[in-house]
C-alpha cells in the first residue's frame, strides 16, 4: 500500500513539475508580448533611437541585425557545409578525425564573449576592420560554424546509401555523387537546421558587443552605395544589433523611456525569434513533403 | 612554328589525362579540406590569441598566479592597484552550481514525464515548449530577469534584488532545455525490457523510476547537467544584468555580486588596450576558456562511462 501512495505521489510531483515549466513559458512569452507589444508602432519601428528624450525607436537596430544575419549566414553556410561534407564522406576512422570532433566540440562550447574578445583582438584590431558589420559577421561564423557541420554531417548521414550507391555505380564521380545526389536529398534537414540557427545569431549579443559595436552611425536609407560610410549596406560601419541594443538601454538607458523601449525590442526580438522557429518547423515539413511526395 | 601546336596538344593531353569527373574529385576534396582546415586555425588562434594576452601579466611580472586567484579585493584605480579574482570566480561558480541543481531535478522530471508517463503529450506539447525556450535569446532573459525576477525578490527578501540568487534562477531556465533534451535522450534509449522486467516484478513506477532508471542512466542525466553548468558558467550578458556587479565576496545569495563574464563585459570596453588593467582582464578570459577545456574533458569522461 505504501509503495502505492508513494507511486501516485511522485506521479503527481513530476506531472506538476511538466506543468510548472509550460506555465514558465507560457507567462514568459504572454508577459513579453503584453508588455512589449502595446508599444510597438509603425514609428517604433522604423525611427532611430532617441538618446535623452522620449518616442524614440529600433528602426536601424533591427536593420543592422537582419542584415547581420544575412553576412553571417554567406560566409557560415559554404564553410559549415564544406567541413559537414568532410565529416560525413570523407573522416575516416582514426584519430585526426576524433581530432576534428573535438575541435567541433571544443568551438561549440566556447562561451560566445570568449568568441567576441577573439573576435576583438583578431578581426578588429589586428585586420584593422574596426567595429564594423564585417568584423561581427566573421565573429557570429565562428559561433555558429560548429552548429552548421554538425547539421550538415547529421542531414548527409540521414540519406539512404542505395541513393550514394546508385550514383557511383553510373559511373558519377564522389563529388559529383554527393553534390547532385545526396546534398538535395539532405536539403529539407539542412534548410530547417539553417533556420533554426539562424535565430540563434538572430538573438546573440555578447560576441557583438566588443566587435559590431554598440553604436550605430546616422544611416541614410536612401543611400544604396556600399562604400558609402552613411549607407545602411556598407559592410565597414559600426553597428548595433536588437539584442545588443536591449542590453544597452537597460544597463545605461537615459531615455525617460528606456523599459518601454526595452520590452518592445524583447517583443521584436522574441517574435522575430519564434517565426523563426515556426518557419523551419512548416517549411522543413513541406520541403519534405514535396520531395518525398508523400501526404 | 611548330611550338604552339604542340603546347596545345600536350594541353589537350592533360585535359584526356585527367577527365572530368577526376578534376571534380579534386575540387571536392581541396574545397571540403579547405573548410576543416579553417575550423582546426580558428580554434588554434583562439587559443593563441588569448593565451598571450591572457599571460601578460604575470610573464612580465606584474602579478603572480596566486595573487589572482586567492586575492578578493578587485581596485584596479587603487594604489597600488589590486586584482584579485576571487570574488569572480566564487561568483561564476556559486550561479552556476546553484543554476544546475535548480534545473537538474526540473530536466529530470519533464524527461520522466516526456518518456515514461505521458509520451504523446510530452511529444506534442512538452518538447516543443522546451524547445522554445532554447531559442530565446540571452538578453530577453535578462529583461525578464531585470523586470520580473529582481522586483520580486527585492519585495518578497531582504536586500535590492540583485546578487547571486536572481542570476542562479534566470540561468536555471536558460539551461534547463539543455538538461532536459540530454535527459529525454538517454531515457528514450534505454531498453525496453529494463522497465518491462521492473514492472513483472511488482515494482510500481515510481519504484522502476528511481531504483532503475534513475541509476542505469545517471551518467547521462550527468552530462547534460555538465553541459547545463558550462553553459551557465560562459553567459554573459543575462547575469550581468541581474547580478548587480558589485565586485567582493558574497556573503548571502541575496546580496550584490559579480561573475568573471560580468566583470569582462562591462570594463573590457572602458579600460585602454596595453594598461595592466586591461591586460588582466584577458586574464580573466584565459580563465574562462580554461574552463571550457576542463567541461569538454569532464563530459568526455562521462560520455565514456556512459557507453559502458
Amino acid at each position: 500500500m505504501k509503495a502505492k501512495l508513494a507511486d501516485r505521489i511522485a506521479t503527481g510531483a513530476i506531472i506538476a513539475i511538466a506543468g510548472l515549466i509550460m506555465a514558465i513559458l507560457a507567462g514568459l512569452i504572454a508577459y513579453l508580448l503584453f508588455r512589449g507589444l502595446s508599444h510597438v508602432s509603425w514609428h517604433f519601428l522604423t525611427s532611430p533611437p532617441q538618446s535623452f528624450k522620449k518616442g524614440g525607436g529600433i528602426g536601424p537596430q533591427l536593420f543592422n541585425s537582419l542584415y547581420l544575419l544575412v553576412l553571417t549566414m554567406m560566409i557560415t553556410i559554404p564553410l559549415g557545409i564544406g567541413a559537414g561534407i568532410y565529416m560525413s564522406e570523407y573522416a575516416k576512422a582514426n584519430r585526426v578525425t576524433d581530432f576534428i570532433r573535438l575541435v567541433v566540440e571544443v568551438l561549440s562550447s566556447f562561451p560566445s564573449i570568449v568568441i567576441g574578445l577573439f573576435g576583438l583582438l583578431v578581426f578588429v584590431n589586428l585586420f584593422q576592420m574596426k567595429y564594423s558589420l564585417a568584423a561581427g559577421a566573421l565573429a557570429l561564423t565562428v559561433f555558429n560554424l560548429p552548429l552548421m557541420v554538425r547539421i550538415t554531417e547529421q542531414a548527409l548521414r540521414g540519406v539512404p546509401r542505395e541513393q550514394k550507391e546508385a550514383g557511383l555505380a553510373l559511373g558519377l564521380s564522389k563529388w559529383k555523387t554527393i553534390w547532385s545526389v545526396m546534398l538535395p536529398m539532405a536539403f529539407p534537414a539542412i534548410m530547417t537546421g539553417t533556420i533554426l540557427a539562424s535565430g540563434r545569431v538572430f538573438g546573440e549579443a555578447a560576441a557583438l558587443l566588443f566587435t559590431a559595436g554598440m553604436t550605430t552611425p546616422k544611416l541614410d536609407f536612401t543611400n544604396w552605395n556600399p562604400t558609402d560610410p552613411q549607407s545602411p549596406l556598407n559592410p565597414f560601419r559600426p553597428a548595433e544589433t536588437l539584442a545588443v541594443h536591449i542590453w544597452k538601454i537597460n544597463s545605461e538607458g537615459r531615455a525617460p523611456d528606456a523599459p518601454e523601449i526595452a520590452a518592445g525590442a524583447s517583443a521584436v526580438l522574441i517574435i522575430i525569434v519564434l517565426l523563426f522557429n515556426l518557419g523551419a518547423r512548416t517549411l522543413g515539413r513541406a520541403i519534405y513533403r514535396k520531395f518525398t511526395a508523400t501526404k | 612554328m611548330n611550338t604552339p601546336v604542340k603546347e596545345d596538344r600536350t594541353a589537350g593531353d592533360r585535359l584526356t589525362r585527367y577527365p572530368k569527373h577526376i578534376r571534380e574529385d579534386w575540387f571536392g576534396r581541396v574545397y571540403v579540406y579547405l573548410c576543416v582546415a579553417l575550423m582546426v586555425v580558428t580554434i588554434f588562434s583562439i587559443v593563441w590569441f588569448i593565451a598571450s594576452k591572457g599571460l601578460n601579466p604575470f610573464v612580465s611580472g606584474a602579478i603572480g598566479i596566486p595573487d589572482l586567484l586567492l586575492g578578493h579585493v578587485w581596485k584596479p584605480e587603487g594604489e597600488p592597484p589590486l586584482f584579485g579574482a576571487l570574488p569572480f570566480l566564487a561568483g561564476s561558480a556559486s550561479v552556476s552550481f546553484i543554476a544546475a541543481a535548480i534545473a537538474a531535478p526540473f530536466g529530470f522530471c519533464a524527461a520522466v514525464f516526456m518518456t515514461q508517463i505521458a509520451p504523446k503529450l510530452g511529444r506534442t506539447v512538452l518538447q516543443p515548449a522546451i524547445e522554445l525556450l532554447a531559442g530565446i535569446p540571452s538578453v530577453v532573459y535578462g529583461f525578464v530577469g531585470l523586470s520580473v525576477i529582481v522586483p520580486f525578490l527585492r519585495d518578497n527578501f531582504p536586500g535590492q534584488g540583485f546578487g547571486i540568487l536572481a542570476g542562479a534562477i534566470v540561468l536555471s531556465i536558460m539551461i534547463l532545455p539543455t538538461v532536459t533534451s540530454i535527459a529525454t535522450d538517454a531515457l528514450s534509449t534505454l531498453p525496453a525490457g529494463l522497465r518491462e522486467g521492473s514492472f513483472a516484478l511488482g515494482a510500481t513506477r515510481w519504484q522502476t523510476i528511481y531504483r532503475l532508471i534513475l541509476p542505469t542512466t545517471l551518467p547521462s542525466l550527468l552530462t547534460g547537467i555538465v553541459l547545463g553548468i558550462s553553459r551557465a558558467f560562459g553567459e554573459a550578458l543575462a547575469v550581468q544584468m541581474v547580478i548587480g556587479n558589485a565586485p567582493h565576496v558574497p556573503r548571502s545569495l541575496l546580496e550584490s555580486a559579480a561573475t568573471l563574464t560580468s566583470i569582462i563585459t562591462l570594463e573590457m570596453g572602458n579600460t585602454v588596450g596595453g594598461s595592466l588593467h586591461n591586460n588582466v582582464l584577458w586574464s580573466l578570459a584565459l580563465i574562462l576558456l580554461l574552463m571550457t577545456f576542463l567541461f569538454v574533458f569532464i563530459v568526455r569522461m562521462l560520455e565514456r562511462r556512459a557507453k559502458r
